[in-house]
């Protein structure tokens, strides 16, 4: 195995410990609001420092964490669960007016700014997770359809599924039960990589107030928190922004160490 | 290529009118009526209708549709509700923000991206292909307006050669160059990372084909056989990323526009939203779309002109 694949395993986590310990317990109270001990650097006492209302950071990570991860998770679970099967009967039927359909309004999603439409879906429905998670699972659609579509086409070709059309099995059974699985590497990778986008969407609609709502911790709203605070204490700046780049450096390593350790083809290392 | 142009032509105009309408859709579906927003709670319910006929609220939907869509392609982008003046002449001067800032983002990220990218290919697998690789793992993985900030924090607080935001217009273009500087490096970081990337990867695959080896039985040195006959094949694919990366552009401004306080489109959008300033929110994402669609149909006909093969029909 590759070093930058466990790096990437063990950062991706270190961040979903992080959130799921987050339920059970924080080191601080993410409520609580203490104007005295506001903007302290780090210390033994806080590991990470304090915010402008003087909440814990390390509290503020973790429960943060919890945000970004399910956010990026459900919209990632949103493009999967619709674009997949979408993928899929497209391929199945090859130039037919779902295929069409599918892929005409593939080429149109990908032509809209991605940042601009979500901007537009958070502030006209209201900010919060919810439209967040909508806003970015929508262009997690086409991306899974046209992988999956792309994907499925070569093996419509394969003489293993004429086999089963042979042995009478519908469209839709040779689709879920012999392309699908043989499909499952390539999302995998794609999933990773699209968690990790979904991750710099959800902090960047959150740092322009779009994203979830006070007082749900999340990462963007901390740096935008931070913003006028960053002279007075870079830290409160620096800890949020280092959680988000990790977690994406993490799950960007993971993504290419498995596509290289799934994918025989690319096993000679070119990246 | 006359009909692959107008095939193209025409699924762009496609698009354009099917955007246009979930746009429209969109925003029209949006909770708040922008007249009552505008005169505020107690206002009177005869004042707030007379508002809206003014306004051309009371208008049927399609009508109302086909008049901006008309309005549009005309050059007319409507009036805004909240300011009165026309979205066109907001339009014009918030884009003297924007658009050079995309550009200057755009001009950085190629200039860091291409001698980079060359660089890795032709150490693969070296030190300092290791070098680039890794920087441009960081630079993807970077949220900009992250980056953005900490440029602040360095450049313009601690070091105090820039401004840490605002745009003082193009009266003085050397200051106004000076304070796109920082939001167009935050800007073009994340782009030049992926630039460099694709520069690299298509180089080494240029380099293992068969008319490179030809080059180099001729007698070409390694380092001449890529200057004269690699690069101009691997560039094809990086002018392709460079299209697609003007939309990134485009949505990335929107935010880094937040962290430096710039008066752009970005800026434009956000306040008319607030201000439930539909027909401006609704003209600049058009504007934005159409921007977009436009620049992937220009950089389709460029790659069709570059590689004769797609001209032809599938």
């Amino acid at each position: 195995m590759k070093p930058s694949l466990i790096l990437g395993a063990l950062l991706t986590l270190t961040f979903i410990l992080a959130a799921l310990i987050s339920y059970l317990w924080t080191p601080g109270d993410v409520e609580a609001v203490n104007i005295a001990a506001r903007l302290q650097p780090p210390s033994a006492a806080h590991w990470l420092g304090t915010d402008h209302l003087g909440r814990d950071m390390l509290s503020m990570v973790m429960t943060g964490a919890r945000t970004s991860l399910a956010v990026a998770l459900v919209a990632v679970g949103l493009g999967m669960g619709l674009g997949v099967p979408l993928g899929l009967a497209a391929a199945a039927r090859q130039g037919g007016w779902l295929d069409e359909l599918v892929m005409r309004t593939n080429d149109l999603i990908f032509a809209f700014p991605s940042l601009v439409i979500a901007i537009l879906i958070t502030a006209i429905f209201g900010p919060g997770a919810l439209n967040a998670i909508l806003a970015i699972g929508i262009f997690n659609i086409p991306v899974f359809a046209r992988l999956t579509r792309g994907a499925a086409l070569s093996f419509w070709r394969r003489e293993f599924i004429l086999a089963a059309r042979v042995a009478g099995k519908g469209v839709p059974r040779i689709s879920a039960e012999h392309i699908l699985p043989n499909l499952a590497n390539l999302l995998i990778v794609q999933g990773t990589i699209q968690f990790s986008l979904g991750i710099l969407a959800e902090a960047g609609l959150s740092y322009v107030g779009l994203g979830a709502q006070p007082p749900v911790p999340s990462w963007g709203r901390m740096l935008a928190d931070a913003q006028t605070m960053v002279s007075l204490a870079p830290h409160v700046a620096i800890v949020p922004g280092l959680a988000i780049l990790l977690t994406v450096l993490g799950l960007n390593l993971l993504g290419d160490g498995l596509r290289d350790a799934l994918d025989p083809r690319l096993r000679p290392s070119r990246a | 290529m006359l009909g692959y142009a107008l095939k193209r032509l025409t699924s762009l105009a496609v698009s354009l009118l099917v955007a246009s309408l979930v746009i429209f859709l969109v925003v029209e579906v949006a909770p708040g009526d922008p007249a009552s927003y505008m005169l505020g709670m107690n206002a009177q319910p005869d004042t707030v209708a007379a508002l809206r006929s003014e306004l051309g609220l009371d208008l049927p939907k399609w009508q109302r549709y086909l008049s901006w869509l008309g309005g549009m392609l005309s050059g007319d982008f409507g009036t805004s509700y909240t300011y009165r003046t026309p979205v066109a002449e907001m339009v014009a001067e918030r884009i003297t923000v924007s658009l050079p800032l995309a550009l200057y983002a755009l001009g950085l990220s190629t200039l860091i991206a291409l001698p980079a990218g060359i660089y890795a290919a032709a150490r693969r697998g070296k030190a300092g292909d290791a070098g680039v690789i890794g920087a441009t793992q960081l630079g993807i993985a970077i949220p900009n307006f992250w980056f953005a900030m900490l440029l602040v924090l360095l450049f313009a607080l601690k070091l105090r050669w820039f401004s840490a935001g605002g745009f003082p217009g193009w009266d003085d273009p050397l200051m106004a160059m000076k304070s796109l500087t920082l939001p167009a490096v935050a800007l073009a970081l994340p782009q030049a990372a992926i630039l460099a990337r694709v520069m690299r990867s298509s180089l080494i695959d240029i380099l293992s084909e068969d008319f490179i080896r030809t080059a180099r039985a001729k007698g070409l040195s390694r380092r001449q056989a890529l200057w004269r006959h690699g690069l101009r094949n691997a560039l094809i694919p990086v002018l392709t990323i460079l299209g697609l990366q003007f939309s990134f552009l485009l949505a990335g401004a929107i935010i880094i526009e937040q962290v430096f306080f710039l008066p752009g489109l970005g800026r434009l959008i956000f306040q008319s939203i607030t201000q439930r300033d539909l027909i401006v929110v609704e003209s600049v994402v058009m504007l934005l779309v159409f921007a977009v669609i436009a620049v992937n149909f220009l950089t389709d006909m460029a790659y069709a002109i570059a590689d004769p093969r797609l001209r032809r029909p599938r």
